[in-house]
């Protein structure tokens, strides 16, 4: 493995992030994975400072396109952007004109047209982020598409596992809940496994892929079992429309037996961490009591990291760019 | 409790394969089978050769409680399955209010064991209200005691919400029963569609109802994996789909109703509302088809679909009559005249009623296995009589069978080694 943690890697090899755009883990290997937790690590300590601005990304700009409503996410990457002394322009669909009926590739056009150098973008359809990263020439990052892929998210994840347990290469990690249509779910398996971990998909059958084993993970039906000895619990966001679209019969059956509660945590490892890349449904997924116990819950430390691994990111495919441009 | 040893008896197990003389020693358990010594302090009943069979699982009963107390309570249900030779029962969900609530399984399991001896298991619905829109909490009512789920009469028509319940219901390793027929197909219809329907001018229901039906299950018992019971089917058509099905590995087992075996659509004739039924009684060459499915073990499982109705829903025309027949009492004789006329062979039927139903319930009765439960009967196989169904126990006397000649008779039935029948 890279570097441990806590060490600064100014003195690795010289070596560039050889992607344009970060559209999917499944893009990724990974050496290009730990590049950037290696990256990241080193912006780790920032926060902790008082004056918490770089100018890596000075004179850059960076445009924050979300057509899907976000708070943590959104002002994880416009944080990250200011922190580098990036300019930050913030559309969200509501304010742009994709609600007058333009087209996504209109706006990419019309987006390119103000040369930014940098573009995060969050959309609800699949392979959205890969569109616009074929119509326009700066580097696209891809904040959540549909039910695809959410890559910074397996990122930081994988960084907050990394930091706490000390490595990721045989840890067993129980994905729990709306695994099917969940993003997150679908990278972090993918950089997970990459990474060595020994990653579970626990949910009911209705809210699991039917192909989900060829993740390389295995998949449990009942929450007891999944979690059996697991290091790390991570929960996923039980959306709405599930609810009453007829994937589980109700709210108060989901709880009962895929509800993360004091009981079902009894079985996975003793001093396990819980995780939960939020919006949280208290009472549905997560019982509240476990959300908000600091010795297991490592879900503020997600929001932490992922303002620097957002910044690991946007320097790496800003020195690309640059780097493409000066040949 | 004092060990019973019925000696000199004719003892048929599925289980064991066993259709041989000899005796049976028990308690509240089977404490032996074969040839025995009856120990000094045992209570002897001489079978005189009569058939031991172990006491009878009917997997779709209706009973009428709650809400319908005029047509069957758990009471009435309970003597009429005993004296059958009904051990155990799976009641419909289709009460008032339908099952589809844990509260309501916990009411069966609470109030059924006041009101009988016979084992009472309550089926859930597997959709809110039977409506075939939003699938039960399945996990909560197997939690609560729920044996199986099924949509009753009423097919889900929705194939996404069939679809969803059947993988759903794999969490929990739960067993669905479907009754396949296409209610588009079928609306309207009173009796079997063909010759016989078009001569007394009445509307029918074609195979094909059930066919389409069956075939789109089947493929989603495969899509999904769950365990399904193809529930009540009527036509040879059906057995065509489903012997395909088994073949590729497809998780399904099927059941029939006894009347489909035992008569066919010509039962109808002279518009007796007493054989209608649904599905309606197809042709005699369904009939034989069903039956040789029992034989071969195409078909899994035998059920009365006891459906008790009152006169007055019944002396009524044709196309206005309820359907259904009350079927507790005459399961076993009417079973019996494939074994005594249709060349099947008793183990192999008895088994369709005891082993099989049990092992699909997940039951440790429905079987004479030392340590077994002692759910057991001693019957005259061979008794001839004409059935009288004012005589019947059942609240409702609707039976297809009234004035027929039929043979083989339950002279005893014990539940847990306890004499509960005659009481």
């Amino acid at each position: 493995m890279a570097a441990p943690s806590g060490k600064i890697p100014r003195h690795d090899p010289p070596r560039r992030f050889p992607h344009r755009h970060l559209l999917a883990i499944s893009d990724l290997s990974r050496s290009d994975i730990e590049f950037l937790l290696d990256r990241a690590e080193a912006f780790t300590p920032l926060a902790e400072q008082r004056v918490k601005k770089l100018d890596a990304l000075k004179g850059r700009t960076l445009i924050n396109l979300f057509f899907e409503p976000s708070t943590r996410t959104q002002s994880s990457f416009e944080l990250a952007g200011k922190r580098l002394g990036a300019d930050v322009v913030n559309m969200s669909a509501s304010s742009s004109s994709v609600t007058k009926g333009e087209t996504l590739i209109d706006t990419a056009a019309t987006l390119n047209a103000m040369s930014p150098d940098l573009l995060v973008v969050r959309h609800g359809s699949s392979g959205a982020a890969e569109l616009l990263a074929r119509k326009v020439s700066c580097s696209v990052i891809n904040a959540g598409d549909g039910q695809h892929e959410h890559p910074t998210q397996a990122l930081l994840d994988a960084l907050t596992i990394r930091r706490e347990i000390g490595r990721i290469e045989g840890v067993r990690i129980a994905i729990c809940g709306d695994v099917m249509h969940s993003r997150v779910a679908r990278s972090n398996a993918l950089l997970l496994t990459m990474l060595g971990a020994e990653v579970r998909l626990v949910g009911p059958p209705t809210l699991l892929p039917a192909s989900s084993a060829r993740w390389g993970a295995s998949v449990h039906h009942d929450m007891k079992e999944g979690l059996a000895g697991a290091d790390v619990v991570m929960m996923l966001r039980l959306q709405r429309e599930r609810m009453q679209g007829g994937f589980i019969p109700s709210a108060r059956e989901f709880f009962w037996f895929y509800g993360l509660d004091e009981e079902k945590l009894r079985h996975a490892k003793p001093g396990a961490f819980v995780m939960h890349p939020g919006p949280m449904n208290r009472g549905v997924e997560i019982d509240s009591a476990i959300a908000d116990d600091a010795r297991i819950s490592l879900i503020e430390r997600q929001v932490k990291m992922g303002v620097a691994l957002r910044m690991a990111v946007l320097v790496a495919l800003a020195e690309h760019g640059a780097n493409e441009s000066g040949e | 409790m004092k060990p019973v040893c019925i000696t000199n008896a004719r003892i048929v197990d599925p289980a064991s394969h066993t259709d041989a003389p000899g005796a049976i020693l028990f308690d509240e358990t089977i404490r032996e089978v074969g040839k025995l010594k009856p120990p000094a302090d045992a209570e002897i009943i001489d079978a005189d050769g009569k058939a031991v069979l172990p006491g009878l699982i009917d997997m779709r009963v209706g009973i009428g409680e709650p809400g319908a107390e005029h047509r069957e309570t758990f009471k009435s249900a309970g003597r009429a399955a005993l004296a059958g030779g009904v051990t155990t029962l799976v009641m419909n969900p289709n009460t008032h209010p339908i099952i589809d609530d844990a509260s309501l399984v916990d009411f069966v399991l609470r109030r059924a064991p006041d009101r009988s001896k016979a084992r009472i298991y309550p089926m859930a619905a597997l959709t809110r209200g039977l409506e075939g829109q939003a699938m039960t909490e399945m996990g909560l009512l197997k939690e609560a005691g729920a044996v199986m789920f099924s949509n009753g009469d009423r097919a889900v028509v929705d194939s996404r919400v069939m679809r969803r319940a059947l993988a759903y219901s794999t969490a929990f390793d739960a067993l669905v029963a479907h009754r396949p027929e296409d209610p588009f197909l079928a609306q309207g219809g009173v009796m079997n569609e063909g010759e016989l329907a078009t001569r007394l001018g009445l509307p029918g229901i074609p195979d094909a109802a059930e066919t389409i039906m069956a075939e789109r299950d089947l493929m989603l018992a495969e899509l999904t994996g769950a365990r399904l019971l193809l529930d009540m089917i009527s036509s040879a058509r059906t057995l065509e789909a489903l012997r395909r099905a088994k073949d590729r590995g497809v998780n399904a087992i099927a059941s029939v109703s006894v009347h489909h075996l035992a008569l066919n659509e010509f039962d109808v004739e002279s518009y007796r509302t007493y054989a209608k039924l649904s599905p309606p009684l197809r042709r005699e060459e369904d009939r034989l088809a069903l039956g040789a499915a029992i034989a071969s073990g195409l078909i899994d499982i035998i059920v009365s679909g006891h459906d008790p109705r009152p006169a007055e829903d019944k002396r009524l025309p044709f196309d206005e009559a309820a359907p259904g027949a009350a079927a507790l009492e005459t399961l076993l004789p009417a079973a019996l005249t494939l074994h005594h006329s249709g060349g099947v062979r008793l183990v192999d039927l008895v088994r369709a009623m005891t082993l099989n139903p049990a092992r699909a319930l997940g039951l440790a009765q429905g079987r004479l296995t030392k340590g077994a439960p002692a759910d057991l009967i001693l019957v005259d196989l061979d008794a001839p009589y004409r059935l009288d169904s004012e005589k019947f126990l059942s609240k409702s006397k609707n039976s297809p069978f009234d004035g027929k000649l039929l043979q083989g008779r339950v002279l005893r039935t014990f539940v847990a080694g306890e004499a509960v029948y005659p009481a």
